[in-house]
Formats: C-alpha cells, sequence, structure tokens
C-alpha cells in the first residue's frame, strides 16, 4: 500500500495461493499491520489508536443502548432512567457511551493540533487531512443529535438553539428548519429523525476512518521532524522505520491502557462530572433554562458563534453592504461554520516548506497561543454573554481567524526556519545517544521530542 | 508593551469578578456525606431516615414517579426486609387501569408522581442541581466536592431567610441555597418526625438524611458502579504496568543500536 519499500506477503502454501489470487485480503491486513512507520514518532501519535477505539466503543455500547431506548418524546426520558435502573450493567453502558463522547473529543482536539503543529495536513498529506475534518464535523454532528436522545431539558434547548441557526439563514432558512425539524419546533418528529441519524452517522464515520487511514498509508505517516522516509531503497527506508507490529502496536496499547485507566476512574467515580445537571429535568417546552449551554466540547465554537454580535462594527459593515441581507445571527453562524474551514483549508494557508513546527521558531509561538486561545474560548462558551465575556470572545475569536488567514501565510514568507534533521534514523539516534543510561540500557520510550 | 500588559491584568481581574458575581448565585454548605469519594457507600440507616422525613412532609407535595417501591429493598439502599416494602407499599393506593379501580399498592408499584401541581419530581432531583462550579465557572470545586445536589437539597432546606413576598397572588419565601425566593415554604421546622432509632430530629440532620435519600432515589446503582470503576482501574493499573514491561522489552534492542551508533560516531551521523 505505502510507497516506502518494503517486503510483500508471499503466499506461500496452496491453500494460501488460493485465496491470495481471488481476494487478496491476507495481503492486505499485512501490509495494513505492517506498514514501515518512522522510528522517532513521538506521544502524540497515539491519538489515532485511541480515537479508533471510542468509535468501536460508542457503536458497541450504542447498539446495547438502542435495544432499551425509546424514542418517543412522551417516553424517551423514563426510558433512559429504566436504563439506569433496571437493565443490567445498564447504568454503566449508558456512562461509558455519554463520557465515551468525551473521551472521543479530547482525543480528536489532541489530534488535530498534533497535526497542526507537525504540519500533518501539509503536502502530500491534504487528502488525509480533509477526510479528517469531514470525521470530525460528523462527529459533532453525531453527538449534538445524540446529547438530544434523553430528552432532557439541555437536550430540548440546546436542539432549539442549535437547529435555530439554521433558520437564520437568508431566504430559506425558515423552511430549511422546519425541514429539518420535520415540524415548526423541536418535537417528536425532531426526536425520531435524530435517532435514525444518530445510528447512521456512525458508520459513515467508520467508513471515512478507512478512507483517512488508507490516505495516510499511501503517503506515509508524518513523524516529529517532518522529514519523509527515504525511499531510495528499502536499505534506506528500514532505517529510518520499524515495522507498526509489533513496536508502535505495543507503545499505542500501553498507551490507551492509561488513557482507559483515567477515564474509568471518571466513569466509575464522576460520570456526571462532564454533564449538565439539567439534562436530568425531563424536556419542557414551557420552561427555558436560565442558561442553555452546549457540551463542552462545542463550546469554542459556540464561543465564536455568539461572538459576533450586532455591536461588532465588521458585523455592522457587512450588513450594510449585504443590504441586511447578512445580519448579526446569519455572520455569527458562517463565522462558526468558517472557523472550521480556515482549519481544513490550512494545507493551502500555510506557506512555509518547512513541515514540522519544531524548526519553525517563530510558528512555536503563534501555535501555542492558538492552543491557548482555543481554551479560552471554551472557557468563554460556557459563560453569559454579557459584561466583560463578549469582548473576550470577540479578541479570542478574531485570533482564531487571524492565525489561519494572516499568520500561516505570513510566516512562511518571513520566517527563518533552523537547520532540520537530515533524516528520520538520524533524529532517533541523536535523541537515545544523547538520553541518559538506565539500568537496562535504554530509556523507555520516552517521546522523540 | 507594559500598557498592554496593565491593560490585559486589569481585564483579566475585571472577567474573574464578573465570573464570580456570576457563579455565587445561591450560598450551598458542604456536607461531609458517607457516599462521597470513590469508597464512599450510602448510609442505610440514613436512607431509613430520609425514607421517613421523605415520607411523612415532602410526599405531601412530591413525587418519586421513576423509583419503584421494591428499590426499598435493595442491598446498598434502604435494604427494607421484604414484609417491611409489601407493609410501606400497602399505606399507598394506585389506580390500575386493567381493572379500572384503585387498588392498594404493591412493591412493583412505582411512588406517587407529585401531587402538588408545580412541586417538581424529587426522583432525579439530586443529580439534577449543582453546588459551586467555581472558581470562575471552571468547575474545579467540583472535582473535590462533588457536583453538589444533595448539598443543595441539604442547604435548601435549611436556607431560609425568614423573608416573604407576594407575587401574582401566590407567597414566595426567601432562601439563600435557591439564591431568591421560591414557592415552597419552609417544609421542615425540627422534630418533624420521630426518628425510631432515637437519632435527634434536628431540622440539618432531617435535611442531610432526606437529601441523602434523595441522592440514592435518583442514582440507586451507585455502588454498583464505583465497584465496577475500582475493578477497571485495578485491573487497568496491572495491564498498562505488564504493556509498559513488554514495549519497553520490545524496544530496548532499537535503542541501544542508536545509543551505540551514536557514540561510535561521535554524536555525528554515519556517512551515508
Ligand atoms: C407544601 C408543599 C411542599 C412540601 C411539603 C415540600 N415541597 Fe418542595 N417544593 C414545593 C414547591 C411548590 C416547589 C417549587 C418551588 C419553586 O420552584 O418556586 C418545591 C421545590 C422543591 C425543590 C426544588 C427547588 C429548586 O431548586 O427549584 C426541592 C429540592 C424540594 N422542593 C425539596 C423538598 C423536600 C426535600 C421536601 C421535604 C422535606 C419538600 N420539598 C417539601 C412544595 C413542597
Amino acid at each position: 500500500m505505502s510507497g516506502i519499500p518494503h517486503d510483500h506477503y508471499e503466499p506461500k502454501t496452496g491453500a494460501e495461493k488460493w485465496l491470495h489470487s481471488r481476494l487478496p485480503i491476507v495481503g492486505l491486513l499485512y501490509n495494513t499491520i505492517m506498514i514501515p512507520t518512522p522510528k522517532n514518532l513521538n506521544w502524540m501519535w497515539i491519538w489515532g489508536i485511541v480515537l479508533t477505539f471510542c468509535l468501536v466503543l460508542q457503536i458497541v455500547t450504542g447498539i446495547v443502548l438502542v435495544m432499551h431506548y425509546t424514542p418517543d418524546t412522551a417516553l424517551a426520558f423514563a426510558s433512559v432512567e429504566h436504563i439506569m435502573r433496571d437493565v443490567n450493567g445498564g447504568h454503566m453502558l449508558r456512562y461509558l457511551h455519554q463520557n465515551g463522547a468525551s473521551l472521543f473529543f479530547v482525543a480528536v482536539y489532541l489530534h488535530i493540533f498534533r497535526g497542526l503543529f507537525y504540519g500533518s495536513y501539509k503536502e502530500p498529506r491534504e487528502i488525509t487531512w480533509i477526510i479528517g475534518m469531514l470525521i470530525y464535523i460528523l462527529m459533532m454532528a453525531t453527538a449534538f443529535m445524540g446529547y438530544v436522545l434523553p430528552w432532557g431539558q439541555m437536550s430540548f434547548w440546546g436542539a432549539t438553539v442549535i437547529t435555530g441557526l439554521f433558520g437564520a439563514i437568508p431566504f430559506v432558512g425558515d423552511s430549511l428548519q422546519t425541514w429539518l425539524l420535520g415540524g415548526p419546533a423541536v418535537d417528536n418528529a425532531t426526536l425520531t429523525r435524530f435517532f435514525s441519524l444518530h445510528y447512521l452517522l456512525p458508520f459513515v464515520i467508520a467508513a471515512l476512518v478507512a478512507v483517512h487511514i488508507w490516505a495516510f498509508h499511501t503517503t506515509g505517516n508524518n513523524n516529529p521532524t517532518g522529514v519523509e522516509v527515504r525511499r531510495t531503497s528499502k536499505a534506506d527506508a528500514e532505517k529510518d522505520t520499524l515495522p507498526f507490529w509489533p513496536y508502535f502496536v505495543m507503545k499505542d496499547l500501553f498507551a490507551l491502557a492509561v488513557i482507559l485507566l483515567v477515564f474509568f476512574a471518571i466513569v466509575g467515580f464522576m460520570p456526571n462530572y462532564l454533564g449538565h445537571p439539567d439534562n436530568y429535568i425531563e424536556a419542557n417546552p414551557l420552561v427555558t433554562p436560565a442558561h442553555i449551554v452546549p457540551e463542552w466540547y462545542f463550546l469554542p465554537f459556540y464561543a465564536i458563534l455568539r461572538a459576533f454580535d450586532t455591536e461588532v462594527w465588521l458585523v455592522q459593515i457587512v450588513h450594510w453592504l449585504s443590504f441586511g441581507i447578512i445580519d448579526a445571527k446569519f455572520f455569527g453562524v458562517l463565522a462558526m461554520f468558517g472557523a472550521i474551514v480556515v482549519m481544513a483549508l490550512a494545507p493551502w494557508l500555510d506557506t512555509s516548506s518547512v513541515r514540522s513546527g519544531r524548526y519553525r521558531p517563530m510558528f512555536k509561538i503563534w501555535f501555542w497561543l492558538l492552543c491557548v486561545d482555543f481554551m479560552i474560548l471554551m472557557w468563554v462558551g460556557a459563560m453569559p454573554a454579557e459584561g466583560i465575556y463578549p469582548y473576550i470572545a470577540l479578541a479570542a475569536s478574531t485570533y482564531w481567524f487571524a492565525y489561519f488567514l494572516v499568520i500561516l501565510p505570513l510566516l512562511g514568507v518571513i520566517e527563518k526556519p533552523l537547520p532540520q534533521a537530515e533524516t528520520i534514523e538520524q533524529d532517533f539516534i541523536e535523541h537515545y545517544g544523547k538520553a541518559k543510561d538506565t539500568a537496562s540500557g535504554g530509556t523507555v520510550a520516552t517521546p522523540a521530542e | 508593551m507594559i500598557t498592554t500588559l496593565k491593560r490585559a491584568a486589569v481585564v483579566l481581574a475585571f472577567s474573574a469578578s464578573a465570573a464570580l458575581a456570576a457563579g455565587g448565585a445561591g450560598h450551598i454548605e458542604d456536607v461531609d456525606f458517607s457516599f462521597e469519594g470513590p469508597f464512599g457507600t450510602y448510609d442505610q440507616n440514613q436512607l431509613q431516615r430520609g425514607l421517613q422525613v421523605y415520607t411523612e412532609v415532602c410526599s405531601a407535595c412530591h413525587g418519586l414517579k421513576f423509583l419503584p417501591y421494591r428499590a426499598l429493598g435493595y442491598e446498598g439502599g434502604p435494604h427494607l426486609p421484604e414484609e417491611q416494602v409489601r407493609a410501606y407499599a400497602a399505606q399507598f393506593e394506585v389506580f390500575d387501569p386493567e381493572i379500572d379501580d384503585w387498588r392498594s399498592a404493591t412493591p412493583t408499584d412505582y411512588f406517587a408522581e407529585s401531587g402538588v401541581e408545580n412541586a417538581p419530581d424529587l426522583t432525579l432531583m439530586a443529580k439534577a442541581r449543582a453546588g459551586f462550579h467555581g472558581p470562575y465557572g471552571t468547575g474545579i470545586s467540583q472535582l473535590f466536592n462533588g457536583i453538589g445536589g444533595p448539598e443543595y437539597i441539604a442547604s435548601l432546606l435549611t436556607g431560609y431567610t425568614g423573608s416573604e413576598r407576594e407575587e401574582a397572588g401566590a407567597v414566595l419565601y426567601g432562601n439563600d441555597a435557591f439564591g431568591g425566593y421560591l414557592s415552597m415554604g419552609p417544609p421542615l421546622w425540627g422534630d418533624d418526625v420521630e426518628y425510631a432509632d432515637g437519632t435527634p430530629a434536628t431540622i440539618e440532620q432531617q435535611s442531610e438524611d432526606v437529601a441523602a435519600f434523595l441522592m440514592w432515589a435518583a442514582e440507586p446503582k451507585m455502588m454498583a458502579r464505583k465497584q465496577a470503576g475500582l475493578t477497571a482501574v485495578i485491573f487497568l493499573t496491572v495491564l498498562s504496568v505488564l504493556l509498559y514491561l513488554t514495549n519497553k522489552r520490545i524496544w530496548a534492542p532499537v535503542k541501544r543500536e542508536a545509543k551505540e551508533a551514536y557514540k561510535k560516531n561521535n554524536g555525528k551521523m554515519p556517512a551515508e
């Protein structure tokens, strides 16, 4: 599969040859699991496995939950309580599924920011990046619809607010919103269609994950140096890489076990910490909660959505220039989706020829600022839109766009990069050569960074 | 530069105080409940006392519609003997659509729904309310003190200020935990019930007992959950150690090779 020279599967016995000439599935699995992987991957390269695990966890727990859940506005809330109280192990399944979504998003954010730092989005991995962004968007859609299913107050009002965004689209908005909801307001028709799609989308995600893996198995993994594996000969390639099995499988499994340790501690001891208490109140269309707050993983983009209100002069200008078609509400919606679009366009906005942030002194500063910016957006997204908060949200949103639209393109021109490692092998040897001796003659797989 | 920094500091300080103001709606006392922490369990006697308070006081207005009477017999809960569960249920009447008539309740029936229109159902109340989500809206205090639902209930019951207000014909009662006025008058005054185990029925004691009972009603599987969590944590710790050692072993030769190559070439790369 990969363009890196390596051994291929050779069918030996008659039966193997028989199968291979009809369906080369063993060869495909062999090539996938034995793919040459850069030796120097650090601990930020474990999130892919964690994400794959999350997808499987959510699908498996979800399928069992569906066996006991009733998608009907009169029964949904009670059926979740039935799962929590009467179904064998139901409370664990439900809490695993609920907190599994959070683990999924923790992992995806770290995975994305890993890619942003090491330039994993750059040529030739643009397709991998774009597919990744599609997966991320589908994850958000799935999580959003899943959150509606327990039919609590936040389910109902979150759905009302978020589908209301579509209503902000000029001309077609109202019809679009009605079409999405299956009626004039969030109701039974909304619940049943969200349920249907919540079940469907994870399988679309699974298919896209396969394409995502296919794409980066074609280009090969990026690595902390951003320097490509030598493809001049098999011997050269082998100096830079190790097969995925067993080296990276074991490393990833170890990391996964540690992460699950934390995850199960949260599920076992504080499963409601990341949730919102209001969702333990059954949905009531007549009572609006004091603060409608989305789940934590939506907060950064929710903050961007709310940041552009009628006070912002840019919004006023656009409103005037568009003859009132783009009002503040629609502007906010555009900004929210735009925030993801600019991130997806990073491969073309980043003009630097150096891939890894490790060798980019100026980029590093702006990148870490972006991380801080993301945390600020997450925090301010949970705050009421009053007092100083809208200003913080506006400043942080502006930085988000500036990073992708101004800073990334400019840095490539003005920045003087540091000398890069010549080969991955060199980076690896230097890292472990300099590492302090330990009893066993080598440090444990510490990050190569 | 300096002025920018100063301005930033002012902005930060201001936003912090604003957050505090927003988060400090009601005052909630921290209570040391027996079920807190990874090893905390429900106190069976307390749950039984709480059940008594609920039955004799709260149930006049509130309901527990997701809770079946049979749950009172569960281990880890109030754990009443079977005949007591049956006797408890038999005090109440339920409407049975099959016989189209009222009959006395059996353990498989559920607690009655709220009898007063605007009194909320209490089954999930302990999970539907929270304590202090600070500082600065970060929720860090809840990491250590728990979400704070039962604390909220206990503080609500003891938090009446004594001031009253009339609004649209209804009397509202001032309450510190509620952070304003609510339509529930003080339900507890002290010695509202007589505990069978002789515990003095002070207003604080009754409040904590009924709060603990409501926490159990909201999360009857808490102990099973913590046990599963603990088992998983122990299992995963062992698994992590084993995987750590395996991983170390697998990588050792590769790293040794790198180390030797480094020494041999004095930190420089072998010529291609
Ligand atoms: C006389 C009827 C009555 C009795 C008795 C009563 N309540 Fe209430 N309770 C109400 C009403 C009415 C409300 C709604 C208050 C409001 O929202 O303004 C309420 C609200 C509550 C709330 C929710 C407060 C909030 O945050 O919105 C809790 C918790 C509560 N009651 C607990 C109890 C407990 C525990 C008892 C028994 C010790 C009890 N109540 C006894 C009538 C009653």
